[in-house]
């Protein structure tokens, strides 16, 4: 039942097959043994078995609310959650208990659905391998499949014993790992990630997953703990592309508390079937064929491009001049505003709060201290020598001006025909942790971002979806990017790609008493350290 | 060098502050207790000797003050400008703040469309150029009642620029000669209010509350072309009956609503500004007045003596009459502006350029704004002099007070008597008493309908002027009688019966035979001993 798509799972409430209870309880008990994988921050179990009891009478009486009526979710651990503790993966917020759900939280509970935990992330989803939370690093639930074990004892066995001490395991990807892992482990069918500058479409790249970033303005943020607010969008992360339309369907909208949503009535999301795709133009971005990207992952991409193009669709290159600015700009933007967007947490209000009292000036300064990671307080340094007056119009104004040269590659390539954009999502598959932190945050969120941040310069609608599994037996993501509130077209196309790749499910049930054993054996280790 | 120009106390101009003041009533200005040392209100003293720059006479003296201010106007709204809370001065402590007002992460602004109509009509009633696209910035400092770290405020594309106000002030001596004079008004920025902030040393610790967090300010910021204390208080009163009459403002100073921060400097004719001083801590108009010209004497002072003038933020200090450099905070600020992410540009339209069809609740069409201002002062006092034939000082004079214009009006409507007869009782008898009592107009014992009884019985000359006096005596006393009831009770009545009159003088005469024969040879002027 776990292994099933929203879609299905819905069916078979609707059907009484399983009752929201069961399938509530199902997806704790996984979520406790998956523990290892460290997704969740917080498991609201009471909670989500309250609203499972309510949807079970909903059912009884024949009054569903519709597909996401007993459907367990997760949500990231930077939507803010009426009741249930909201961290960000920080010091600074742990035991924050925010008063208000988050537009999208509300949205989805609106419709019936149970609220399983908040998942991890890096800190204030700053990062790109859910590595550099307060929580700890996020696992990828791939390193622990069958197929990727079996091709690993073929290749490397010498390194057998490495693995048995647990440390060789693969980031999930981020900063929405917790969200990707706590899908792609079937231990909820759909989860709520951001995305900010590839958040949601990188994890969901690496943990084998539809991942989706709706256009600017189309998905409100209100209760979305920010980033960058001029590119944050609240992500979906489902099994298949039907599934995320099912989701964008409910969280689309206007939202009075978020002056950036646009006004015009949201069209259903529901998805035509595509069954001919010559009249498509898909644009291949030269731009993005660069010398970091994986042969087996440019080989995959170019594969994808002829099955287009065999299919009868037109296949073009393009060209998106700016693209290798983007990340500077981004990086002069986004620390900008994360200057900005933290000056609040100063321990008066809410969050953590220093014991120093000598004044008011050196309790900010121990409380940021205590509050924030080395990254965090790296942003907001950068950020605020970029806003100063002397600097203002060397960095933030002409990193707006680049910003704008982005949006303007883009809107140009789709002037010139182009209907959708295809492009690799991540450089390779995801890398063990070991080798992931041998670079510092900055560094590997500007490498990791690469193909998929651009597309937050330009509000665009953008999804990756699994497109087949790499020699390794690791997920490889492609990424197809839309119009500005194109979405429905682009799920549409997605939707037909994923129907040609069929994507292999992840073999992890009959691991589990491994995964297990492999977690105990850590936790051993971890015991006998301290003695 | 030749001496500074400025003198101690100038009795020619002193009065003429002191009638610009006259609508606020230091009374009232009791400390309010919460507040922080930026806005920090204070409670009046006793008046002091005023001391006044003057300006320059012909080939005379060398030293010229320039003064800009920047004020800020609290909007008068039911709610916050970027959230729901509700606006009210006397609410318990934290009991209005939503949210969004307590910075909670994840919270958005939402733009209060009354704030903005507010920014429109008061742009309109200063003659400014609306921006029909107008941006939000964040300007950032660390403050404990600044709960996100920054204030969303105009900085970049404000709501309002390029306006005037004309001002009226006295020259020399006499009430009648008055000048119109205008300031230029730079911008108007639609902006927050910040929390406010209780220093408590004793067990030193600090106090935040958020009530005022978020509310609505207009600031508006206007040209250094103000010369002195005077034109600076008849600019701030003028902005004040604006804003009232515009209903944008409460404009109350002592409640904080009215905010005012002057830019000063002093410096040669013909050679560049001197550097300036911004004195804040102004919370009355006779304060603001004070303070400048202290500030503009003590300035000459200091380059007299060779000193230098810093540029530095100043407070005045009222018990000692003089400013005082503030607690610097770390020198100078870098405030990191920013646009406002959160907010798309505020576009506004006109008849001409509103879409088709566009949803009424959701633009706002600057021409129906500027179709349905209400009259402005200016406008009053101009239909006060035609339709009356009153003095351009007397129609001054009604409108600084507040309720006076209306109370007026009121005895007008009720009484037969010549405009100029109740302008006179209204703008000395009455404003006289109630100054003397300390009063507000709508706190007078005397209502329009009893003097307007009373005017009546001395324009039918039933009661001489000084029985007038006697009769609105008694009716200060508030006992509910009617002016024709104190007249009958005290006999105050002129005698109106020529054959009763014509006996009194016979009887009179013939009892004083002696003072008749010396009067009839010395002409009749000596009837009047």
């Amino acid at each position: 039942m776990l292994g099933r798509t929203l879609r299905e799972v819905s069916v078979a409430l609707k059907q009484g097959q399983i009752t929201p209870t069961e399938l509530c309880r199902k997806c704790l008990s996984r979520i406790q043994r998956t523990k290892f994988l460290n997704a969740y921050i917080t498991v609201s179990e009471e909670v989500a078995l309250k609203q499972a009891e309510e949807s079970e009478k909903r059912y009884k009486n024949g009054r569903s609310l519709g597909d996401l009526d007993g459907i367990p979710v997760a949500v990231k651990d930077n939507f803010s959650t009426s009741g249930i503790e909201t961290t960000c993966a920080s010091n600074m917020l742990k035991g924050y208990i925010p008063p208000f759900n988050a537009t999208v939280v509300q949205k989805l509970l609106d419709q019936g659905a149970l609220l399983l935990g908040k998942t991890n992330l890096d800190e204030f989803a700053m990062g790109s391998g859910s590595t550099d939370g307060a929580f700890g690093p996020v696992k990828n639930p791939w390193s622990f499949s069958k197929q990727y074990r079996e091709q690993k004892r073929e290749q490397r066995r010498p390194k057998l014993h490495r693995e048995r001490e647990g440390t060789d395991w693969l980031i999930a990807g981020g900063s929405s790992g917790g969200s990707a892992a706590a899908v792609s482990a079937l231990t909820c069918f759909a989860a709520l990630g951001s995305d900010t500058g590839g958040s949601t479409r990188n994890p969901a790249a690496h943990c084998g997953l539809v991942g989706f970033k709706p256009s600017y303005g189309l998905v409100s943020r209100h209760g979305l703990i920010p980033l960058v607010n001029s590119m944050d969008v609240p992500g979906i992360l489902t099994r298949c592309v039907d599934d995320t339309a099912i989701v964008l369907g409910v969280l689309a909208g206007h939202d009075p508390k978020d002056s950036t949503t646009v006004q015009d009535p949201v069209k259903p999301f529901t998805l035509p079937s595509l069954t001919d795709v010559s009249k498509l133009c898909i644009g291949i971005p030269k731009e993005y064929l660069v010398p970091e990207l994986s042969s087996e992952i440019r080989s995959l991409w170019s594969k994808a491009a002829d099955l287009f193009e065999s299919a009868g669709a037109k296949v073009i290159e393009v060209s998106l001049p700016h693209t290798s600015y983007s990340i500077v700009c981004y990086h002069v933007l986004c620390t900008s505003e994360v200057a900005s967007n933290m000056a609040r947490f100063d321990g008066l209000e809410y969050g953590h709060r220093c014991d120093v009292s000598v004044s008011t000036e050196a309790m900010y300064a121990a409380t940021r201290r205590e509050g924030f990671n080395d990254v965090v307080r790296g942003r907001i340094l950068s950020g605020n020598f970029f806003l100063l007056k002397e600097n203002y119009e060397n960095y933030f104004i002409k990193a707006q001006k680049v910003r704008r040269l982005i949006a303007n590659d883009f809107v140009n390539v789709f002037n010139s025909g182009v209907d959708i954009l295809l492009t690799p999502t991540t450089l390779s598959e995801a890398v063990p942790f070991l080798e992931f932190i041998k670079e510092d945050n900055r560094t590997r969120s500007a490498q990791d971002d690469i193909f998929t941040q651009a597309v937050n310069m330009a509000g665009l609608p953008a999804v990756s979806v699994p497109a087949a599994l790499s020699a390794q037996g690791l997920p490889v993501g492609l990424q197809f990017i839309g119009r500005a509130f194109c979405d429905q077209k682009l799920l549409t196309v997605a939707r037909w790609f994923e129907q040609q790749v069929q994507f292999p499910v992840l073999q992890l049930q009959g691991l589990m008493d491994d995964c297990s054993s492999a977690f105990e054996n850590e936790k051993l280790a971890s015991v006998s350290l301290k003695q | 060098m030749a001496a500074p120009m400025l003198r101690g106390v100038s009795p020619v101009r002193r009065w003429s502050l002191a009638w610009v003041d006259g609508g606020s009533r230091h009374r009232r200005t009791s400390p309010n207790g919460s507040t922080s040392n930026r806005i920090r209100e204070q409670s009046s003293v006793a008046q002091q000797p005023l001391h006044t720059a003057q300006k320059p006479r012909k080939g005379g003296h060398k030293w010229a003050a320039v003064v800009g201010l920047e004020i800020h106007a609290q909007i008068s709204s039911n709610s916050k400008l970027f959230s729901g809370s509700q606006v009210s001065f006397t609410a318990p402590p934290n009991s209005l703040v939503s949210f969004f007002d307590a910075s909670l992460p994840g919270t958005l602004p939402v733009l209060n469309r009354r704030c903005v109509e507010a920014a429109v009509m008061t742009g309109l009633a200063l003659n400014c150029r609306i921006n029909k696209k107008s941006l939000f910035d964040r300007k950032h400092y660390f403050y404990a009642d600044l709960p996100a770290g920054y204030q969303i405020t105009q900085q970049r594309l404000p709501i309002a620029a390029n306006g005037s106000l004309s001002y009226g002030v006295f020259v020399g001596n006499r009430w009648s000669h008055m000048a119109t004079k205008t300031v230029r008004i730079k911008q108007i920025q639609l902006e927050q209010d910040s929390g406010k902030s209780l220093h408590d040393d004793l067990r030193s610790q600090t106090l935040i509350d958020l009530n005022r967090a978020g509310v609505g300010l207009l600031e508006v910021v206007m040209e250094p072309d103000l010369s002195c204390g005077e034109e600076a208080a008849a600019v701030v009163k003028e902005l004040q009956l604006i804003l009232q009459a515009l209903g944008t403002s409460q404009a109350n100073m002592a409640e904080g609503q009215l905010r005012v921060d002057a830019n000063i400097s002093v410096h040669h004719p013909g050679e560049p500004l001197g550097i300036r001083t911004e004195v804040k801590n102004l919370n009355s108009i006779r304060f603001l007045a004070r303070a400048i010209d202290h500030e503009i004497q003590r300035q000459i002072n200091e380059l007299e003596s060779g000193g230098e003038i810093l540029n530095e933020t100043r407070s005045f200090d009222p018990k000692l009459g003089c400013t005082v450099p503030m607690r610097d905070k770390e020198g100078k600020q870098d405030y990191r502006f920013m646009p406002e992410p959160n907010l798309p540009p505020l576009v506004l339209y006109d008849t001409a350029s509103l879409p088709a069809g566009a949803d009424s609740q959701q633009v706002i069409n600057i021409d129906q704004i500027r179709d349905a201002l209400p009259e402005l002062p200016s406008a009053t006092r101009k239909r006060l002099v035609q339709q009356y034939g009153m003095l351009p000082e007397h129609s001054f004079a009604l409108l600084n007070e507040a309720g006076l214009l209306q109370f007026f009006q009121n005895v007008m409507k009720e009484t037969r008597a010549e405009p100029k007869k109740v302008t006179s009782w209204v703008l000395n008898t009455l404003l006289g008493y109630l100054k003397h009592h300390n009063l507000a107009v709508s706190e007078s014992p005397i209502t329009p309908s009893a003097l307007a009884g009373l005017l009546d019985l001395l324009d039918s000359k039933a009661i001489s002027s000084s029985a007038a006096k006697q009769v609105f005596e008694e009716l200060w006393k508030g006992e509910a009688k009617t002016a024709a009831q104190i007249v009958s009770e005290k006999q105050l009545e002129l005698m109106q019966d020529q054959e009763a009159l014509e006996r009194l003088c016979q009887s009179m005469m013939e009892g004083h035979p002696q003072v008749v024969t010396v009067a009839g040879g010395a002409g009749p002027s000596h009837l009047s001993s």
